[in-house]
């Protein structure tokens, strides 16, 4: 690599650029092993109250809208793909068609909080809150109300992770179709990626665990 | 300069396999797998998030700490699962003694 290059955006602590981004995607997988712990918790409280109330929690994932929430599977699984694209156009040094890609998970980002907005305005009408607020006539009983409650504060602590991740693809697409993120350095792609794609493996889990177990 | 081998052909079939376990996913939801349900559909999740974290994420390409780091936490987080559903699923027996007990 040429030093010359990679001089701006190499700090003095480190060896070479290879090293450097070596060090800052480590820190960002300790990062998202930390988040992974925070969402852990909630899974294994949702097990612990699927085993407590195993009848209630299959009935009321039958009231989730699943096609609403199959085709935010599709639309953050694509969004993972373009931003993938984004990165590979970087390395072979093509802003303009990279822009585009991570333009593309934007709007799929925005798409995905739309359709999730959807849902929850569709489930205020049935009477379904989380917590103390739950209303529904046709899903009575403590189990439906606290899937309820794991529902929103899981798929709401997702959402505000999606809404995380657009702001930083806007940035990032921005700096990109700016010549400033180039095939020589593009650090804060790479582990803007990274978080990305953890919001969407976390999406993996919460889809079969809210939709698809009725 | 680390030179990867993971490249837009790569992450094409990444999503295209990630499209297919999707809707295998959707399609088995509608089965009547009885207890088989949960364990499939969580496997299949497991699956897809695995071929997320080595293509998109690129752990195929990397080498030393990094795998190191995710192996741990992974095996840290199934120790998390693992022992909450321990003691949840036989929390019922612990509280009900049998009757010939002391």
């Amino acid at each position: 690599m040429d030093s010359a290059a990679t001089a701006p955006h190499l700090a003095s602590h480190f060896e070479d650029l290879a090293k450097q981004t070596h060090a800052a995607r480590l820190g960002m997988w300790v990062f998202i092993g930390s988040e992974a712990l925070l969402f852990s918790a909630l899974f294994a409280l949702y097990a612990a109250y699927r085993a407590a109330y195993p009848a209630a929690f299959r009935a009321a994932a039958g009231h989730t809208d699943l096609t609403l929430g199959s085709l935010m599977t599709g639309v953050l699984l694509t969004s993972s793909y373009l931003v993938a694209m984004g990165l590979a156009r970087v390395r072979a040094s093509r802003p303009r068609g990279a822009a585009g890609f991570l333009a593309g998970a934007v709007l799929l980002g925005i798409a995905f909080l739309a359709l999730k907005g959807m849902e929850y305005a569709e489930h205020f009408r049935a009477g379904i809150y989380p917590g103390v607020g739950y209303r529904s006539a046709t899903l009575p009983g403590a189990g439906a109300n606290i899937f309820f409650t794991l529902y929103y504060a899981m798929t709401g602590l997702h959402a505000l992770h999606v809404l995380g991740g657009v702001v930083l693809l806007i940035w990032l697409a921005w700096r990109v179709r700016a010549g400033r993120l180039t095939a020589v350095y593009h650090t804060p792609l790479e582990l803007g990626g990274l978080y990305w794609h953890f919001v969407d493996v976390i999406w993996v889990f919460l889809w079969p665990l809210f939709y698809l177990l009725r | 300069m680390h030179a990867p081998r993971i490249g837009a052909r790569t992450y094409l079939r990444t999503w295209i396999a990630l499209l297919v376990l999707a809707a295998a996913t959707l399609g088995l939801s509608f089965l009547p797998l009885g207890a088989f349900h949960a364990p499939v559909a969580l496997l299949i999740a497991a699956t897809k998030a695995a071929l997320i974290a080595l293509f998109f994420m690129h752990l195929a390409d990397e080498r030393g700490s990094i795998p190191i780091a995710v192996g741990i936490w992974v095996l840290l987080l199934a120790v998390l699962v693992t022992l909450t559903a321990a003691d949840v699923l036989t929390r019922g027996e612990m509280l009900r003694p049998p009757a010939s007990g002391p």
